[in-house]
C-alpha cells in the first residue's frame, strides 16, 4: 500500500515537473520584450499635503501589463528613473510592481529642479517613457489629505463647544441612562457592607493614552464615592506617571469629600510595566484581598479576560470600561457591567453631572447624525448602482466614502 | 495656581498638536513626534519613582511582615528562632494576624526579582563586551534572567488565558433569553465554520445554497454583522475621544489634575 502511494507521489512530481517545464517555456516563447509598450501619461507633481522632499510620480499602465493572465506576462514591474538634469544621467530611485501607477520618491531635495522617466521593466530591460519635468518638491503649509477631517472636525467641534455653551447659560439637556455608571454606587456600597476593598485598574496604558486620561478621571468620581463611605481602595498601576496622577487624582477627591485624613499614598502603588507580570500582581491582589468591587476602565489587551475572571472567581462586582473593540467581548462575558467605546469617555462627564460636562456629551450626537446620514446616503447610492446600473450613483457613492477616509 | 499653570500647559500643546495634525510645513510637521520622545523622556525619569515606590512598599511589608512573624513566634515562650524556622509557611504565606505584613514572602521574591535584574542590567554581569556592552547581549546575565525566566513566566500567564476563555465562553453562551440565544447560535456557526467538521457537515448543499456552507455563513457573519457592529463602536469611540480630548483642552475637564490645595 505505502509502495503504491510513493509510487503515485513519484509520478504527480515527474509530470507535475514537466509541465511546469512546458509551460514556463511556452511563458518565455510568449514574452516579446521589443514589443512591450512603455507606460503610458507619465507625469510628475510635487507629493501633495507633505512636510517637503517628495515628489509622486504617476503613469497610465502600460498596455503590456502583467494582466492576471500567465500568457500576458511581459512587464513585471516599473522602475522610476530621476535626474537633474534632462539628458541625463537618470538613476533608479525604485521599483513600483505591476499594476502599480503611482510612485512616492521621498528623496529629493526641496528647491532642485528634477526630471523623471519611467521604464517598464521586464525579465530583460524594457521600454522607457519620455523624459518629463522639471518638478521640484516644497512643504505645504496645509495637508489638502486630511481636508476632510478638518472640515468634521470643526463642525464637531463647534457643536460640541455650542452644547457646553448652551449647559453654561442653563439648558436643560437629556442624557440617556447608562447602567453600568448607575451601578457604581451601588458596588461601591456593596463593598462598604462587606467591609471589603475596592480594587480599581486603570487599563495598562501610559498617561498619554487617552483612554487612561478617561480611566484616571473616572477613578477621580469614584474615590470620592469612596471616602464619603470610608471604605478601602487599592489602585495598582503599571506605569509611574499614572502612580503619580492617580495619587493626585484621589488626593482630591479626598479632600472635596472633606476626608484628607482618610486618604493615603499606598492606596495607589507601582508593580512593573510588563504586561503578564502586572497581570500576575494583579490576580494575586484579588486572590488574597478578595476585593468586594473590581473596576477596570482604561486600555486593555489580552490581560483582561485574566484579570475579570480572576475577579469573577472570587465573587466580585464587576464594572469595566474600554475602547479597545477586541476586549470587549472578554469584559462583556466576564464582568457585571460593561461601559462600550464611547461610554467610557462619557462616563467621567455623566458621573460629575455638571452642565458643562454633559453638554460635551450632546456635541457628540451630532458627530453621530453626520455618520448616520453619511451611511445611510452610502448605503442607498451603492444599492441605487447594484439595482439600476447606472454609473452616476457608483461614482457618487464612492465619492461619498472618499469624504470620510482618513488620510 | 498649582491648577492654572498645568491647564494652560495643556490648552497650549493641546491646540499647537492639533494644528501641526493639520500643517506638514516645519515647524510643525514633526511636532507630533518630538512631543511624543519628550514623553518618552519624563517617563524614563518616573521610572525611578516607580522603582523608588516599588521598593518602598514591599520592604516596608517585608520588615513588617517578619517583625510580626518574629513576635508571633515569641508567644507561648520557647526557642523562638526554632519555631520560626517550624512554622514558616504558617508565617510567611496568609497566615499573620497583622494584615499589613501578611504574605511577606511574595515581597521578598519581588524585592530579590528587582535587585538581581537591576545588579544584572546595570552592572552588565557576565557581559563580554564590558560597560561598553549592550544589555541585550546573549551572554550577559541580563538576558539570561530574561530569556530563562521572565519570559516562560510571562509565557505561562499568558497561557492562562486559554482556561478562561474557556470558562467565560462557558457561562457567556448560556441560553437564558432570547439575545443569549442568539449569541450561542451565532458562536456555534462561527466556531464550527472555523474546523473541517464545518466543512464536511454541509459539504453535500448543491451549489446554488453554498451561502449555507457552514465555512461560508461563517464568513458572511464576521464580514457583515460583526463588521457593521465593531465599525460602529469604532464611530462612538472616535467621536468619544474627540470630546474627551476637548473637555480636557479646554479645562472643562479637570480631575485629572488632582487638588488645589497642598
Amino acid at each position: 500500500m505505502s509502495r503504491r502511494i510513493s509510487r503515485i507521489i513519484v509520478f504527480s512530481l515527474i509530470f507535475g515537473g514537466i509541465a511546469c517545464c512546458v509551460h514556463s517555456g511556452a511563458a518565455l516563447a510568449q514574452s516579446p520584450d521589443a514589443a512591450v509598450r512603455p507606460p503610458q501619461n507619465v507625469r510628475a507633481i510635487d507629493t501633495r499635503g507633505d512636510e517637503g522632499g517628495s515628489i509622486t510620480v504617476m503613469w497610465d499602465l502600460s498596455p503590456d501589463d502583467y494582466d492576471g493572465t500567465a500568457e500576458a506576462v511581459t512587464v513585471i514591474g516599473y522602475e522610476i528613473m530621476r535626474a537633474e538634469s534632462p539628458g541625463g544621467p537618470f538613476a533608479s530611485v525604485g521599483f513600483a510592481s505591476a499594476g502599480a501607477t503611482r510612485f512616492a520618491d521621498a528623496s529629493t531635495h526641496d528647491g532642485t529642479d528634477y526630471y523623471y522617466q519611467v521604464t517598464a521593466s521586464t525579465s530583460s530591460g524594457g521600454p522607457v517613457s519620455p523624459v518629463i519635468g522639471p518638478v521640484r518638491s516644497s512643504p505645504q503649509w496645509f495637508n489638502v489629505n486630511r481636508a476632510n477631517v478638518f472640515i468634521i472636525g470643526i463642525i464637531l467641534s463647534m457643536s460640541i463647544i455650542f452644547y457646553i455653551a448652551s449647559a453654561r447659560r442653563g439648558k436643560k439637556l437629556f442624557i440617556r441612562r447608562i447602567a453600568g455608571l448607575e451601578a457604581v454606587q451601588e458596588a461601591i456600597g456593596r463593598a462598604t457592607e462587606m467591609g471589603r476593598p475596592i480594587l480599581y485598574i486603570p487599563g495598562i496604558q501610559d498617561m498619554d493614552d487617552v483612554q487612561t486620561v478617561a480611566g484616571v478621571t473616572i477613578l477621580g468620581y469614584v474615590a470620592r464615592t469612596i471616602a464619603e463611605y470610608d471604605t478601602k481602595i487599592e489602585v495598582p498601576t503599571s506605569r509611574s506617571i499614572v502612580m503619580s496622577t492617580a495619587r493626585e487624582t484621589i488626593k482630591a477627591a479626598y479632600i472635596a469629600a472633606g476626608r484628607p485624613d482618610a486618604y493615603s499614598d499606598d492606596a495607589v502603588h507601582y508593580v512593573t510595566d510588563e504586561q503578564f507580570g502586572y497581570v500576575a500582581a494583579v490576580d494575586g491582589i484579588m486572590v488574597r484581598d478578595k476585593p468586594a468591587t473590581c473596576f477596570y476602565m482604561g486600555a486593555f489587551f489580552a490581560e483582561s479576560l485574566i484579570m475579570a475572571e480572576t475577579g469573577n472567581s472570587i465573587g466580585a462586582i464587576q464594572i469595566a470600561g474600554t475602547a479597545m473593540p477586541a476586549q470587549l467581548p472578554f469584559f462583556v462575558a466576564a464582568c457585571d457591567y460593561t461601559l462600550i467605546g464611547e461610554e467610557l469617555f462619557a462616563a467621567s462627564a455623566y458621573l460629575s453631572n455638571e452642565p458643562k460636562q454633559l453638554g460635551s456629551l450632546k456635541g457628540q450626537d451630532v458627530g453621530k447624525s453626520i455618520a448616520m446620514l453619511a451611511i445611510a446616503t452610502g448605503v442607498i447610492l451603492f444599492t441605487l448602482h447594484q439595482v439600476t446600473r447606472v454609473q452616476w450613483f457608483m461614482d457618487a457613492g464612492n465619492w461619498f466614502k472618499d469624504l470620510f477616509l482618513l488620510n | 495656581m498649582r491648577r492654572q499653570v498645568p491647564l494652560v500647559i495643556t490648552f497650549i500643546v493641546g491646540a499647537v498638536l492639533i494644528i501641526a495634525a493639520f500643517i506638514p510645513h516645519h515647524p510643525f510637521g514633526r511636532l507630533g513626534e518630538n512631543f511624543s520622545l519628550y514623553f518618552d523622556i519624563i517617563a524614563v525619569f518616573a521610572f525611578l519613582l516607580g522603582g523608588g515606590n516599588l521598593v518602598r512598599i514591599h520592604g516596608g511589608k517585608f520588615m513588617r511582615g517578619i517583625r510580626s512573624s518574629i513576635q508571633e513566634a515569641k508567644k507561648g515562650g520557647g526557642f523562638w528562632p526554632l519555631k520560626f524556622l517550624v512554622e514558616f509557611p504558617f508565617f510567611a504565606f496568609g497566615g499573620l494576624e497583622d494584615k499589613r505584613g501578611r504574605d511577606w514572602f511574595f515581597s521578598l521574591i519581588t524585592l530579590l526579582g528587582f535587585f538581581a535584574m537591576l545588579y544584572a542590567g546595570l552592572f552588565k554581569v557576565g557581559n563580554p563586551d564590558g560597560w561598553q556592552g549592550n544589555v541585550t547581549n546573549p551572554e550577559a546575565l541580563f538576558q539570561e534572567f530574561y530569556q530563562s525566566m521572565f519570559n516562560p513566566l510571562q509565557a505561562t500567564m499568558y497561557a492562562l488565558l486559554a482556561f478562561f476563555v474557556a470558562s467565560a465562553s462557558y457561562r457567556a453562551f448560556r441560553a437564558k433569553s432570547p439575545e443569549a440565544t442568539i449569541l450561542l447560535a451565532t458562536a456555534f456557526v462561527i466556531l464550527l465554520g472555523r474546523t473541517p467538521a464545518g466543512t464536511y457537515a454541509t459539504d453535500w448543499l448543491p451549489q446554488s445554497l453554498s451561502f449555507f456552507h457552514i465555512p461560508n455563513l461563517a464568513n458572511w457573519i464576521m464580514a457583515v454583522p460583526n463588521l457593521a457592529g465593531q465599525r460602529a463602536i469604532m464611530i462612538g469611540i472616535s467621536l468619544g475621544v474627540i470630546a474627551m480630548s476637548l473637555r480636557v483642552i479646554l479645562g472643562v475637564e479637570r480631575t485629572y489634575l488632582g487638588a488645589d490645595e497642598k
